[in-house]
Order: structure tokens, then C-alpha cells, then sequence
């Protein structure tokens, strides 16, 4: 243990800590710009300086480990002119038109602003002086280099969770600025859209491509049928931007909101994530009846999950010549979308030209998806609008609607009804949980041999997570699986996604059935969650995800009386014709460089 | 040149066996070469002037079986271009004095960052190296050297940026700690220094710490290569003994109307005529890297002081807040109080800024820029405002 003194207190911490966390269980605060618990430490904000008896200049908390007899002090006044003037010089090139910003008072500059930097400006403006751009260019995000403030969280994100580097920092000096490969706008350079760049950019630099104003012309028009789908990972987070602690689930009050605010029809994105396990499910055991039974060389192993467009586009990027691993399911936004114009309309008795079809998502990656060309099944575009998390609640306040006191009341139906299956699609490991639960039941006729159906081994933070299950007593139709050990994986975070494809492409993956999403976490992780994001934040939802699933009465996909009813009346069996046609999607090779 | 003044030293270009003087070294221990280089006093001649013998006690010290010795050759300070005369005439002396150093800190590689602009002694420089491999090799040493070429970056001669650099990576200045000693290029230990500096220790390991320490003062030991430049009838390079005040140095290399002197480039002080005889050059006093710039009357040091800031605002990496924006506010104050677009008093503002950067910059380059903004604007007021 290092003994050292902060401010006068006395503390002892472990060797390798650093003097803000040290700082931090005194419950001393010290401000920070650059430094994210999610990420390396940079040290180049430098709002953390604090003094150091002895030495020549000041330190950074956040870099600075703790060595024996440390004295420090964080509110000398050296210290707080040196923390104004790092204040001033961040504004003097950041075009600080916070009232009309997307992130007015949600900025952390804004706030530092206002605890050192109020009264007359000392430094001259900057911001004037630079070519600056902003990049509206992707369907997902906006990045607005004026509002930059060279923090290079986005930076580290990208490279460090997400392994994409599709921001990164060219030029020098007065030049320097975070910048995509040769400059191109970000609809064409290797990006994912994942959003975590943006979950993690303090100010106004990195915001996602709102699509608000549109959904309320939609719901304003009286022409218009306006449906709404909210996904898994929204109802365990939207409350952090009403005011409540991380891990609240609002299923009920976020149903009752959105049928004030005005949408014809509140569905569940859950309705079609329980679809995808009967789809997927069958997908799996179908391919692994063509490798086993009809000695099909052309089925590979793994099979991949498809429900995370960030993942999509990482291995359209990326490892294209594993395409035909990934599972053809859309994702469960899609095959909604697709049904929504489909089948929806056709029970319902609407004019499928006048649906507009909005979905709230956890992510921004989905905007993007949703402006794909293969998803026009319908003959429409399946989705109109994606929302986030973040722009729901942000439609919730201009509604003025009082949250809190809302009452709670269930989806509407048909396309409404839920199982914990498709809750857990949420959190990583879900997908897996709930293909499990449904699939091993379909080969033995047995539920999974899993105490209350919960299957631990996929369930967690760990960023590469495996497990088996071993298939005994078959059905007469499945034999062939007889004693077959089905080996999975569960990847989260795209840096993970590319350790489980390089041990692919070097031929030494055992695995039969991966799970891959885009952001830690999985989608409560998402790019399209509230801001702040940390693990404890994380976790805290991911607990929610769970008790979420526990609460429900029916918790296998296959027992979802919306779904079950779908197959009778509209697509006869999972992977049927018409199936494909609605639910199952194709793949591009993009490039890499 | 022969007048009487100055102590005009010939260590760093004296020609030498460096057979023997590596045989010689090689039969010391490492804690008697260490030792002599303490004794010596030697201070790093880059400009930083860290102990020698200490940053070898140190790098030592670790444990590893690897382990760095690199030298850096980014001569990259406005007005230096002593290296670049070291390496073209002296090359066996420096990678001598890796040889020297990568024993005595237990490495069996180094690194020659050279700056790009130098490419053009690399042809010769190569066959140097082949020699000495050849030479080493008969000794019965295993110690390679290798060349990296610098990509332009001032930034690049800071000591960490250049191992970001030399790992292929964006050249930007890494938190410390960790110190170079331990984690330095490839994060492993590493001794990093200076051309001269090596050249030195081949020098002091052959004549002795005893007679090195006859030359300097008690803060600077030795002698140093000075790149002389600006308003002086004798431009070029020059050993001389450490200890001198500005005014002895202007007497011999001043043009008759010097009105001030920048000691130790962009980075370093600026000294006025008035401060010329009780400014001592070295640790003491100014301390340089080797730049030596004279400005006569007819010189605007506003225009001196543009200049330097322009480069610093170009060659900041742009990774911290201080030194980036900075740089920038300071270039563009001293324009606006010119041009009389703001009030003079803003000057007071700016020195205020530049010791914000002095204390909390990240690296050396920010940490420095105040120096000669400082020492500038204290004694040139005048020239900045009208």
C-alpha cells in the first residue's frame, strides 16, 4: 500500500492507482474532461491538474500514479488560475452556441464552463480562424468538428472497444483535429455507426442524426397510421433520462407515454425478437442437419447471429468472406418492419401506403439499417424512422408529460405480446439464452437443464464468454444431434467480435453458434442509450434485463401466443417461403482499408 | 578566429582509435563506467541536461533481458545543426558511445533516430555503421545499431514522441511516469541520448573523468558545441568551454551591435544587452542544446517573437489543451496588440497564459514555449506594442 496525502487527509491505496482515483475515495473532487472509465488514460485535457509538493509543474490526477509521501493539494490557487485558464482556452475554440445545441446541459464543457469560466472571456475566439466541417454524411450521426474539443475519447473508443479507428487524429498543432481516413465523410469510411463514439463525446461534437421532427409531422398528419416499436434494452434505460437511477424499468410508463404522445399503435420489438429465435433457431439446426446428416461441405460453422447492425457492418467490412456464416435473419427492428406493412396491415385493414412505421431503438447503428435497400420487403421501407433511447425522452419532455405519474399499461395488440426470451435480447448473451431455451427444447422435447431456465455461463460482463450443452435424449427427428456437444460463444464489443474472427480465420474457432454484439454490454450498451455510460451503469441495466425476464410469465419464444399465431395464419412454418421472403435478408462486401 | 577569448575546445571532432577506446571500455565494469560518467559531471547535451551517469544508473537498474539504447539525432531546435556536423564528421564516435552505453546499461540494440531532413548523410552514415558492426563484432561484442528515419515532427525529438514514433505510431508525448529508464521504446527500458552526449562519454571513457572536469563550471562540466547563427560575422559550429557570460560570447561572435542574444533556440531564453554580463551560459544560467542566435538593432523582435510562436503553434502535436490552444491565443494576442486591436495590457494576459503552459502542459515543447515569450515580451516590450 502507498501512503499519501491529499489535500491533508491521509489515505493508503494500492500501488498503480492513480491520484484522481485516490482523490476519489476521499470524496475529493476533481474535475475531468479527457478521462473516461472506459478507456486508457490520456492525460491531455489537462482540466485535472493538481499540485504536487515538489514538483516543477503541475500534474495530471488522472495520469499521475501515487508514490509514498505524496503531498497533494487540488484548490491551491495556482492550481485553480491554471484549471480557469484550461476552461477558457477549451471554449476559445469550441463555438460555444450552447442554447441551441443538441446537447445543452448535457455537455460536460458547459458544466465546466460554469464552474470556472463565467464573466468575461479572457482568450480571443478561435473558432473563426479554423476551416471547420461538420459531417452529416451518415444516416446515424452527426460529427461537428466545431464543437471539438480534442479530447479523443471517441478516438480511444473507436480503437480500444470498438477496434475500427474510423476517427482518428491527423495534422499537428493548430491543425490537429480528429479526422476519418483521408478526410472522407463518415458514410464512407470503415464506421459501424455503433454510436459509442457518441455515448462517450463530452460536448456536442458527436451527436446522433435526430429524426424527432420528422415522427411528430407523422404523427400530426391525420393521413398517416403511425406505429411504434420500442426494443428490449430501451425500457431498462429511458429512465435515466427522467430522472431515474440506472436499472429502473419503466416498461409500463414508457407504453402509456407513447400513446400520448400520439402514435395509433404501441408495439413490442420483443414480438419479433421472439420471431428471430424460431427463425435463427431453426436457421442452426437446419445447417447443422445439412453438415451432419447430408454431408454438406458447403455449410460453415460457426453460424453467426445478425441481429446488431454495428456487428453487420463490422464483418461486411472486415471478414466478408465469412458472409455466408452469418445467420440470414434480419434483425428483430426488420422482420417488425417488414411485418408491420405486411401482415399487420392486412389484419388491421390499413392502407400499408399510410403506415408509417417508427421504431425506438438503444442504438444509432439501426438508423442505419433501416436505410438499407434489402429492407424493403414490404414493398415500403420497412422502417420509416429509428428514435434512440435519448430522443424518446427527449419527446417525452417537449410533451411536457409527467413521467413519473404515468400508469403503467401493456402494448397494444396484435405484434404487442412479450416473452423473458426476447427481454434478455437486450443484454449480451440474450440471444444465445433464448436460442438455447428454444432450440434445445425443439430437439429433446425437454426444457434446457438449467435451474428456473437460467443459463448462467452466457451471462455476464466477460468480454469473450463460451459454453456447451450437451444434447442427449433426442427427439425422433433430431437423432442425429444424439450425444452432440453444442459449443457457443458470446461476444460483446466489437475488439472482442475481431478475437473470435481471427481465431476463425486461422481455422482454430470450436464453436457451432456465436452471439455477436456491436457494444459492451450488449444493446444496453448502446450507442443510442442514455449518456453518462460505465460498466456500473451497465451492469445496473443488465439487471434489470434479467429481473425483467424473471417477471414474465411466459419466458420461451416459442410459447409467445402472438408468434405462435403468426406462423398459423400468415408464414406457415420458420424458414418457410414466405419466411424468407419477409424475414430473411442478404449480406454486402464493403471495403476495408 | 585566433584572437585571444574564448577557450576553443576540439574533444567532440578529435580524432581517435575507437578500437581502443572501446577495448578500454569494455574492460571496465559497468558501475566504474557509470561512475566515471558521474564523476565527470556530463549533463545531457540535448538541452534538457539530465545527469548521463544517472539516466545509465537507472536503465541499468532495471531488469530484462531487454532493453534500448537510442540515440536521438532529431535535431530539430531552431538554429542547432551541431549533430548533423557530429554525424558527418564523427559517426564512429557516436555509435561508439552507444556500444558504450548499451553495455553499461545491459542493451543489445540501438536505435539512431535521425532526423528526416538529414537523410541525405545516411548513404555514409550506413557505411560507417558497417564498419563499426564489423569492428565490434572482431571485439567479440554483440551490440547492433540500427537507423530510423524522422517523418518532419519537431515534436518528434521529445523523447517519448520519438519512441511513438520509432513504433510507427502518431508522434505524441506519453504520460510520466513510467520515465524512458523504464518503459521506453517498444515499453522497454531505455536509455535515450543526445548525439553529443554519447560523443562525450567515448571521450571522457578515454581520457578520464579527471580531465573533463578541468573544463566548465561546478553546474556545467566539460564543453559544448554551439551552433552560432543571426547576425554574426562567424556563422558555424564551435566548441567551446561551458561557463562563459553572454558578454564574453558576444565579444567574440557579435557583430558590434548586438542587441540580444536567444540562447538554446525557440525554446529557450532570449537575453537582452543589459542582462549580457551577468547571464552565464549553462546550467547556471541559460542553459542551450547548442543554439546560439544573435540579433543586431536592425532585427524587429516582434518579428523574432512571431516567428517563434508561428512554429510553435505549427508544431505543438496538438494532443494537450494548454500547449495547442495556447500556442494558438499567444500568436494570435501578440498580433492583435500590434495591429492595436486590443489593449496593450493584454500582454500582461498572455505572460499570464504562458506560465499556465510552463506548469501545465504535458511535455517539454509546451512547458518551454513561455520561456522566450517571457523573455521577449519583459525585454522588448516596446518593439511588441509599437
Amino acid at each position: 500500500m502507498i501512503n499519501l496525502t491529499i489535500n491533508d487527509q491521509k489515505i493508503s491505496v494500492p500501488a498503480g492507482t492513480t491520484v484522481l482515483e485516490a482523490a476519489r475515495k476521499l470524496n475529493i473532487n476533481i474535475p475531468t474532461l479527457c478521462n473516461h472509465t472506459d478507456l486508457c488514460v490520456a492525460g491531455n485535457c489537462r482540466v485535472c491538474v493538481v499540485e504536487q509538493k515538489g514538483a516543477r509543474t503541475l500534474i495530471a490526477a488522472c495520469a499521475m500514479p501515487v508514490s509514498e509521501g505524496m503531498d497533494i493539494h487540488t484548490n491551491t490557487l495556482k492550481v485553480r488560475n491554471a484549471r480557469k485558464h484550461i476552461v477558457e482556452l477549451l471554449l476559445s475554440e469550441h463555438r460555444s452556441d450552447c442554447t441551441k445545441c443538441y446537447k445543452n446541459q448535457k455537455c460536460e464543457l458547459q458544466a465546466l464552463a460554469n464552474e470556472f469560466a463565467f464573466g468575461d472571456t479572457i482568450f480571443l475566439d478561435l473558432v473563426e480562424d479554423h476551416p471547420y466541417t461538420i459531417d452529416r454524411s451518415s444516416p446515424s450521426f452527426i460529427k461537428d468538428d466545431s464543437k471539438c474539443i480534442r479530447c479523443q475519447r471517441c478516438v480511444r473508443t473507436c480503437a480500444e472497444l470498438q477496434y475500427i479507428s474510423a476517427i482518428a487524429v491527423a495534422n499537428k498543432g493548430a491543425h490537429q483535429k480528429i479526422s476519418s481516413f483521408h478526410d472522407r465523410p463518415m458514410s464512407h469510411v470503415v464506421c459501424t455507426n455503433c454510436g459509442q463514439c457518441v455515448n462517450r463525446c463530452p460536448t456536442g461534437a458527436l451527436v446522433e442524426k435526430t429524426y424527432i421532427d420528422h415522427v411528430w409531422d407523422a404523427i400530426y398528419d391525420p393521413d398517416k397510421y403511425v406505429i411504434v416499436q420500442t426494443a428490449p434494452a430501451v425500457r431498462v434505460a429511458l429512465g435515466e433520462d427522467l430522472g431515474y437511477d440506472p436499472g429502473e424499468r419503466v416498461t409500463g410508463k414508457m407504453v402509456n407515454a407513447l400513446k400520448q404522445l400520439g402514435f395509433d399503435s404501441v408495439l413490442d420489438t420483443d414480438f419479433s425478437a421472439d420471431l428471430t429465435i424460431m427463425e435463427e433457431g431453426t436457421e442452426l439446426l437446419t445447417r447443422l442437419k445439412k453438415a451432419l446428416v447430408d454431408g454438406d461441405k458447403d455449410v460453415q460453422f460457426p453460424m453467426f447471429t445478425s441481429c446488431s447492425p454495428g456487428w453487420i457492418k463490422f464483418i461486411e467490412h472486415k471478414y466478408p468472406e465469412f458472409l455466408p456464416n452469418l445467420s440470414t435473419c434480419k434483425s428483430p427492428q426488420q422482420m417488425f418492419g417488414a411485418l408491420a406493412k405486411t401482415f399487420y396491415a392486412r389484419k388491421k385493414n390499413i392502407d400499408p401506403s399510410k403506415i408509417v412505421s417508427v421504431s425506438v431503438m438503444p442504438c444509432t447503428a439501426k438508423k442505419f439499417e433501416a436505410d438499407r435497400p434489402e429492407m424493403r420487403s414490404s414493398g415500403f421501407k420497412d422502417i420509416d424512422f429509428v428514435l434512440t433511447t435519448r430522443e424518446l425522452a427527449i419527446m417525452i419532455k417537449q410533451a411536457g408529460l409527467d413521467f413519473r405519474n404515468l400508469e403503467p399499461v401493456p402494448y397494444d395488440s396484435i405484434m404487442g405480446e412479450s416473452t423473458g426470451a426476447a427481454v434478455i435480447f437486450g443484454a449480451t448473451g440474450g440471444v444465445m439464452e433464448a436460442a438455447l431455451r428454444t432450440a434445445y427444447e425443439i430437439v429433446t422435447g425437454r426444457e434446457v437443464p438449467f435451474s428456473n431456465l437460467n443459463i448462467t455461463p452466457v451471462r455476464g460482463m466477460d468480454g469473450v464468454k463460451e459454453a456447451s450443452i450437451k444434447i442427449e435424449g433426442c427427439t425422433n427427428d433430431w437423432k442425429f444431434l444424439e450425444g452432440a456437444e453444442l459449443k457457443v460463444a458470446i461476444a460483446h464489443g466489437l475488439v472482442n467480435a475481431n478475437k473470435i474472427m481471427r481465431d476463425v480465420k486461422a481455422g482454430k474457432s470450436p464453436y457451432h453458434f456465436v452471439e455477436i454484439m456491436a457494444c459492451p454490454g450488449g444493446c444496453i450498451g448502446g450507442g443510442g442509450q442514455p449518456i453518462p455510460t460505465s460498466m456500473e451503469i451497465r451492469k445496473n441495466r443488465m439487471k434489470a434485463i434479467y429481473a425483467e425476464d424473471e417477471h414474465m410469465v411466459l419466458r420461451k419464444s416459442h410459447e409467445n401466443p402472438d408468434v405462435i399465431a403468426i406462423y398459423k395464419e400468415f408464414l406457415e412454418k420458420p424458414n418457410s417461403h414466405k419466411s424468407h421472403e419477409l424475414l430473411h435478408t442478404h449480406y454486402v462486401k464493403r471495403e476495408s482499408y | 578566429m585566433e584572437k585571444k577569448g574564448l577557450n576553443k575546445v576540439g574533444l567532440i571532432f578529435e580524432k581517435i582509435d575507437a578500437r581502443e577506446a572501446l577495448t578500454k571500455a569494455f574492460n571496465m565494469s559497468n558501475d566504474e563506467i557509470i561512475q566515471q560518467i558521474l564523476d565527470s559531471g556530463l549533463k545531457g547535451r540535448g538541452g534538457a541536461g539530465f545527469p548521463t551517469g544517472l539516466k545509465w544508473k537507472y536503465t541499468a537498474a532495471e531488469k530484462g533481458p531487454e532493453k534500448y539504447i537510442v540515440c536521438n539525432a532529431d535535431e530539430g531546435e531552431p538554429g542547432t545543426f551541431k549533430d548533423r556536423e557530429i554525424l558527418d564528421r564523427v559517426a564512429y564516435k557516436v555509435h561508439g558511445g552507444m556500444a558504450i552505453a548499451g553495455k553499461t546499461i545491459g542493451a543489445r540494440e540501438g536505435i539512431v533516430y535521425l532526423r528526416g531532413e538529414y537523410r541525405f548523410l545516411l548513404p555514409k552514415l550506413l557505411m560507417e555503421l558497417e564498419e563499426f558492426h564489423k569492428m565490434i563484432h572482431e571485439i567479440g561484442y554483440d551490440f547492433k545499431i540500427s537507423y530510423r528515419l524522422g517523418s518532419g515532427a519537431y515534436i518528434c525529438g521529445e523523447e517519448s514522441a520519438l519512441f511513438e514514433s520509432i513504433q510507427g505510431e502518431r508522434g505524441e508525448p506519453r504520460n510520466k511516469p513510467p520515465y524512458p529508464t523504464t518503459s521506453g521504446v517498444f515499453h522497454k527500458p531505455t536509455s535515450i541520448n543526445n548525439v553529443e552526449t554519447l560523443v562525450t562519454v567515448m571521450m571522457i571513457v578515454m581520457h578520464g573523468s579527471e580531465s573533463y572536469k578541468q573544463l566548465g563550471t561546478k553546474d556545467s562540466r566539460g564543453s559544448k558545441v554551439f551552433s552560432i547563427s543571426g547576425d554574426t560575422p562567424m556563422p558555424g559550429i564551435f566548441e567551446l568551454e561551458l561557463g562563459m557570460t553572454v558578454q564574453e560570447f558576444v565579444n567574440e561572435f557579435g557583430d558590434g551591435d548586438t542587441k540580444a542574444v536567444q540562447v538554446g533556440g525557440a525554446s529557450g531564453f532570449c537575453v537582452p544587452r543589459k542582462k549580457f554580463t551577468d547571464t552565464i551560459i549553462g546550467f547556471e544560467g541559460v542553459p542551450t542544446g547548442g543554439s546560439m542566435k544573435l540579433f543586431n538593432s536592425s532585427r524587429s523582435m516582434y518579428n523574432v517573437l512571431h516567428n517563434y510562436l508561428d512554429f510553435f503553434a505549427e508544431e505543438s502535436c496538438g494532443q494537450c489543451t494548454p500547449c495547442r490552444v495556447g500556442c494558438q491565443q499567444l500568436l494570435k494576442g501578440v498580433e492583435k496588440v500590434k495591429k492595436g486591436e486590443v489593449k496593450s495590457t493584454y500582454l500582461n494576459e498572455l505572460i499570464k497564459l504562458a506560465d499556465t503552459m510552463k506548469i501545465a502542459s504535458k511535455c517539454g515543447l509546451g512547458q518551454s514555449v513561455g520561456n522566450a515569450f517571457r523573455t521577449i515580451v519583459e525585454n522588448f516590450r516596446e518593439e511588441i506594442i509599437y
